[in-house]
């Protein structure tokens, strides 16, 4: 499915604040493959979702998504086979725009722009069945601003836009982490039904270790721009919190010391 | 004074154009685009020289149109390929646009007065020529805002919407935002040359400074919509701008006739704009205890 091959990425090469933010990256994701991503700041993890994503051209290595090459793809051209959640609640819907609107740019990710209505009345049908679905009432609301909505509400909104077309994968960049304690389970409940429901390959990068180890089926750990963990399957399902620390302790030589991370 | 306010309300009319096009790159894109001074001219510019070279005074204005989309498009070019800031992009073009104008004139000033224009025709009929601007005046602003109502309800137009809200979620759904960019500076102008060249067909003249500040007269007319019809549906904003376009003429016409120097519109006009832009400040100044006691981020 998601191949990255030894990919490196440097910021600000040849000055004094040069910073080599991925360092020979290499890992894949398999077809339904639902990966979780864990690391500290500056680790490198939202670099790498946003140098798959095209947000950042890669210095070195390959980026493959069904062995077709996306790493030189302009990041709205590799979009069309991405669905992405940013962490910002803003960041993933256009806040001028109504619901339903939101909802129409999404639903034609990837396809040509026409000169044909941007909303059907068949899709507002299927736009209000979804919504339903989510339980936030907003099943009545498509006319509304989307800039009305929570922080909660949006990211829920954004989730159902990036999956709306189903992608070959979704990249969640800790989606949950703006959001306040019940809002972010709310959130992750429903990002594991829709994982499950549409059998997507999801890398869901997050701060939040127990969250890390309590959703998909893989868990990464980032460490100054190096995958140094990568638990899976069964092992996975027998991991806690307390392992992890030492995995992480032995794996990169050091203490994990960031609170964040803790904070579950 | 009868007169005056149906001179005031023609020229609205004609200027609403404008303040579409100037509408579409600051409110849509949310770009202040500088092109608009050097596309009015090459509006006018391209009328009036085709216009006197035996061109139907129609046609003109379509050519008119097409010149106007072209400077957007060099605007845009430098905008989005070469990066330049948009508001530079736009003072680039404007200032580039300012020798191409001279170019495609001839000269700095061409009379139109012993030729047809567009409005001749309603002129044959017997109206006065304050009547045919404003019917022509209406039909075009008419046609356009049906248009435009439709186009901005398209794929494309959504997309162009969107981008001008949030570009970084518009490219997450696989669109160029370089080409939403391009395509709505490209129309924003080709409205405004647009305008230019009814303007200069109804004032019977082309003149190579009849552009200088109407992006202030665009901005203050798409302000002055908002304050008095609101921000609601879109077809209600469009309608807004006509009005505001009218309203501001009319403004102006009054201060002229309370004795206000003619030489000094343009700081009273930028004036206006300053304080209108401002507005939220202000706002936020008379009610700042409510808001710290909302939670917000």
């Amino acid at each position: 499915m998601l191949s990255v091959k030894r990919v490196t990425k440097i910021f600000n090469a040849g000055t004094i604040n040069k910073k080599i933010a991925l360092h020979d990256v290499s890992f894949k994701l398999d077809e339904g493959d639902f990966a979780t991503m864990i690391g500290s700041n500056g680790s490198g993890k939202s670099t790498l979702l946003n140098c798959i994503a095209g947000v950042y051209q890669v210095d070195r290595g390959l980026i493959t998504i069904d062995g077709m090459d996306m790493t030189r793809l302009s990041e709205y051209r590799r979009a069309a086979k991405l669905g992405r959640v940013f962490q910002d609640p803003m960041m993933g819907t256009a806040s001028d725009m109504e619901i339903e609107e939101n909802l129409a740019l999404a639903l034609r990710r990837g396809q040509r722009r026409s000169l044909s209505w941007g909303i059907t009345h068949k899709e507002r049908e299927y736009y209000r069945e979804l919504l339903k679905k989510l339980g936030l009432g907003l099943e009545n609301r498509l006319n509304i601003k989307v800039g009305l909505l929570s922080g909660g509400q949006r990211q829920a909104l954004t989730l159902l836009m990036a999956t709306l077309k189903k992608p070959k994968l979704l990249l969640l960049d800790e989606h949950a982490a703006a959001l306040d304690p019940r809002t972010a389970k709310k959130v992750l409940e429903l990002t594991d039904r829709i994982v499950e429901e549409g059998n997507l390959t999801t890398l869901m990068v997050t701060h939040n270790m127990r969250d890390a180890i309590n959703h998909g089926n893989r868990l990464l750990m980032m460490y100054e721009g190096q995958i140094i963990l990568d638990i899976r399957e069964k092992e996975k399902q027998k991991l806690t919190v307390e392992d992890l620390l030492a995995r992480f302790e032995s794996a990169s030589g050091r203490e994990f010391a960031e609170d964040r991370a803790l904070l579950s | 004074m009868v007169q005056i306010l149906t001179a005031a309300v023609s020229l609205g009319l004609l200027w609403a154009i404008i303040t579409t096009g100037v509408y579409i790159t600051y409110r849509i894109l949310t770009i202040a685009d500088l092109t608009v001074e050097g596309s009015v001219v090459t509006g006018a510019a391209i009328a009036a020289i085709t216009i006197t070279r035996g061109i139907n005074p129609y046609v003109s204005i379509g050519l008119a149109f097409l010149g106007g989309v072209g400077a957007g498009l060099i605007t845009g070019l430098l905008h989005t390929q070469l990066k330049i800031p948009s508001l530079l992009s736009g003072i680039l073009t404007m200032i580039a646009l300012y020798s191409i104008n001279l170019r495609i004139m001839g000269r700095a000033n061409i009379s139109l007065l012993q030729v047809n224009t567009v409005y001749t025709v309603f002129e044959q009929m017997g109206l006065r020529s304050t009547v045919s601007v404003i019917i022509l005046g209406i039909i075009f602003v008419g046609c356009l805002i049906g248009i435009l109502y439709w186009f901005f309800g398209t794929e494309i137009g959504c997309a162009i919407r969107a981008t001008g809200n949030n570009p970084q979620m518009v490219r997450a759904q696989g669109i160029n935002t370089n080409t939403t960019i391009m395509l709505g500076l490209m129309i924003s102008n080709g409205l405004v040359a647009t305008g230019g060249a009814l303007i200069a067909q109804s004032q019977r003249f082309a003149d190579i400074q009849m552009g200088i500040g109407s992006i202030v007269i665009g901005l203050a007319s798409v302000i002055i919509g908002e304050v008095l019809f609101g921000r609601r549906h879109f077809a209600s904003r469009l309608l807004s701008l006509v009005s505001g376009a009218i309203v501001y003429r009319v403004i102006i016409a009054m201060v002229l006739k309370l004795g206000m120097p003619a030489n000094d519109l343009k700081l009273f006009t930028a004036i206006t704009v300053a304080i209108a832009l401002s507005l939220p400040v202000f706002r936020s100044y008379l009610k700042p205890i409510k808001k710290s006691m909302k939670w917000s981020n």
